[in-house]
């Protein structure tokens, strides 16, 4: 657990040591892998990348699928071909290699632009009044700082980001919404997020985000991964509409 | 890649979708696996019309599809027992089925199992989306016009490629053992399940109670999974950091209740869950409709190894048995 906390230089220069986790069966063509410390946090979100990576060539012979989160990577494999019992050992050998050349090389910095909005149907104004600061406060906490991506998933394209300021931590909506906009960019708790359709959610919304989160018939689907870092840059009203925001 | 319209759609019935195996390892994105909620019917559709193991076909819920032949073609229909007619006059499912241009091929409602598989020779042409034809109606991804629609009246499928010309239409349906090897029985469905996730977070007795109690059916269930009704489980967490969800993981939330998580389950989730159902044992769960009472039963990681390895043999064995060609036969 103290390795959690290490920085990000000390990190690479080492593979997962066997008390960072542990394997846990996940049905007949499963194994998940739990970092013994289970919470968010970006020395966690540094360990799970680093199994992702030292994982990875063996997607494609061996495994079937990694999905990481948090704290945790579901790992699949062809039932047919390996068994949990076959299979431990490689695990155990792979996570273990050293992992100098990580580095952060596959981890993108992305820019995602933000029409920070007062208009009634977000909740801009709201949020400000529930932490007690100015609604420029409010954009400058979300916009001045870099989250990382720590998982994806509830629908395609959906981004956890953290960690949301302290100051900006609210609880989520006691009644859900039945409809938050495609583009909303929301918090809830220490995370952010931009819906990628319109769906019910209960977060709280803050701005529009013109950049599709997900879109099917373009390669990348996504313009980010579970790693990385996301920064949130406010743009105006006529801003947001020429890059092809609905209004 | 031929284009040629051979059938077309009448009624759709309460629900029909274009599905393949599925599409998997997209869950980076957030996308879920989709695919055939029964994956025996599904395999035996494609095979008694010679197809490609992954073909896309139609996976119907319930009943009530209706299809027009709008040129000559071979089909097969499996799964749920149901009446079937061709032009009005009784036919059998689990058997290859030659259609002429016109002639009219309808589902009744599913008596026993709740999903049919209807495999036309050479496939339905759907373009792979994220490598899949799988509909997934929540995430608006796959079917034929890759937007996660059903199947509606009117729509038209024409071949992914040309039907494979060694297919015999004058067999006889399979042998009932395997017709029935997915569909409900007179006795409580057996649910094998291999502990894993959060299983040490319930305590002996919360387990001993799960084995030991019949479970039903609730009316809540879908592709995304089937919610059970029975005596409450309780475990000592009740709320984790969301994680990966892998087929078959039964969900425990707070009221107890367990959800067995199948192909259209969203791909991250908070709550315990105690295991996983064996994947053969989920195909027959997805043929069940509501009130039909089960049983969870445990089984280790290698008697689950050991019943998939004799299930993949002996569906090889089928296949040699019924002259269908080895070389139509993939692994997964």
């Amino acid at each position: 657990m103290s390795e959690i906390n290490l920085n990000r230089s000390d990190l690479l220069v080492g593979g997962l040591s066997a008390a960072d986790y542990h394997l846990q069966i996940a049905g007949e063509n499963a194994y998940i892998l739990y970092l013994t410390t289970q919470q968010i946090s970006p020395g966690a979100a540094l360990h799970i990348q680093t199994a992702m990576q030292l994982l990875q060539p063996l997607v494609g012979s061996v495994l079937v699928e990694l999905l990481p989160s948090y704290a945790s990577l579901l790992i699949t494999f062809n039932p047919l071909q390996h068994s949990h019992l076959t299979l431990r050992p490689l695990l155990v050998k792979a996570l273990a290699k050293p992992a100098a050349k990580l580095a952060t090389s596959t981890a993108k910095c992305v820019e995602l632009p933000v029409w920070y909005s007062e208009q009634d149907d977000l909740d801009l104004v709201r949020v400000a009044k529930a932490t007690g600061l100015s609604v420029a406060e409010v954009i400058a906490l979300h916009s001045q700082c870099s989250y990382q991506v720590y998982a994806i998933g509830f629908a395609p394209g959906f981004a956890y980001l953290g960690e949301l300021p302290a100051a900006l931590a609210l609880p989520r909506l006691s009644t859900p919404r039945a409809k938050v906009p495609a583009g909303a960019v929301a918090i809830a708790d220490r995370q952010t997020a931009v819906y990628p359709a319109a769906s019910p959610g209960g977060w709280h919304l803050l701005g529009l985000c013109p950049v599709p989160m997900f879109n099917a018939k373009q390669q990348p689907a996504m313009p980010m991964a579970v790693g990385d870092q996301v920064n949130f840059v406010p743009i105006t009203a006529r801003e947001y509409s020429l890059l092809g925001g609905l209004v | 890649m031929t284009s040629m319209t051979v059938l077309r759609i009448i009624s759709p019935g309460v629900l029909s979708l274009i599905q393949d195996q599925g599409r998997f390892a997209m869950g980076a994105l957030g996308l879920t696996q989709g695919g055939p909620l029964d994956l025996h019917s599904f395999r035996w559709a494609n095979a008694l019309v010679a197809n490609p193991v992954n073909s896309t076909l139609i996976e119907h819920s319930v009943g009530g599809l209706t299809l027009q032949a709008v040129a000559n073609c071979v089909i097969a229909v499996t799964g749920a027992e149901l009446a079937l007619t061709l032009n009005g006059k009784a036919v059998q499912c689990w058997q290859a089925l030659a259609l002429k241009a016109g002639d009219e091929i309808a589902l009744g409602m599913c008596s026993r199992g709740l999903r049919a598989y209807i495999a036309v020779a050479g496939g339905i042409a759907a373009p792979a989306q994220f490598g899949s034809s799988a509909t997934v109606m929540r995430e608006g991804i796959g079917g034929l016009q890759q937007n996660g629609q059903k199947l509606t009246a009117g729509a038209e499928l024409a071949l992914a490629t040309k039907a494979n010309s060694h297919i015999n239409t004058s067999k006889a349906p399979v042998a009932a053992a395997i017709r029935q090897r997915t569909l409900p029985g007179a006795t409580p469905l057996q649910l094998r399940l291999i502990e894993g996730y959060q299983a040490a977070l319930f305590s002996a007795t919360a387990r001993a109670q799960f084995y030991l109690h019949t479970y039903q059916v609730s009316p809540q269930f879908d592709r995304m999974g089937y919610k059970l009704s029975g005596p409450a489980i309780r475990c000592s967490t009740s709320q984790l950091l969301s994680e990966g969800i892998s087929y078959g993981a039964v969900q425990i939330p707070p009221d107890g209740q367990p959800i067995v998580l199948l192909n259209d389950r969203q791909t991250l989730g908070g709550y315990p869950k105690i295991g996983n159902v064996l994947s053969l044992d989920c195909w027959a769960l997805a043929q069940a409709s509501s009130g039909t009472q089960l049983n969870f039963s445990p089984i280790t990681a290698a008697d689950a190894h050991n019943a998939t390895h004799l299930a993949a043999a002996r569906l090889q064995r089928e296949y040699q048995h019924y002259g269908i060609s080895p070389t139509v036969l993939d692994t997964l």
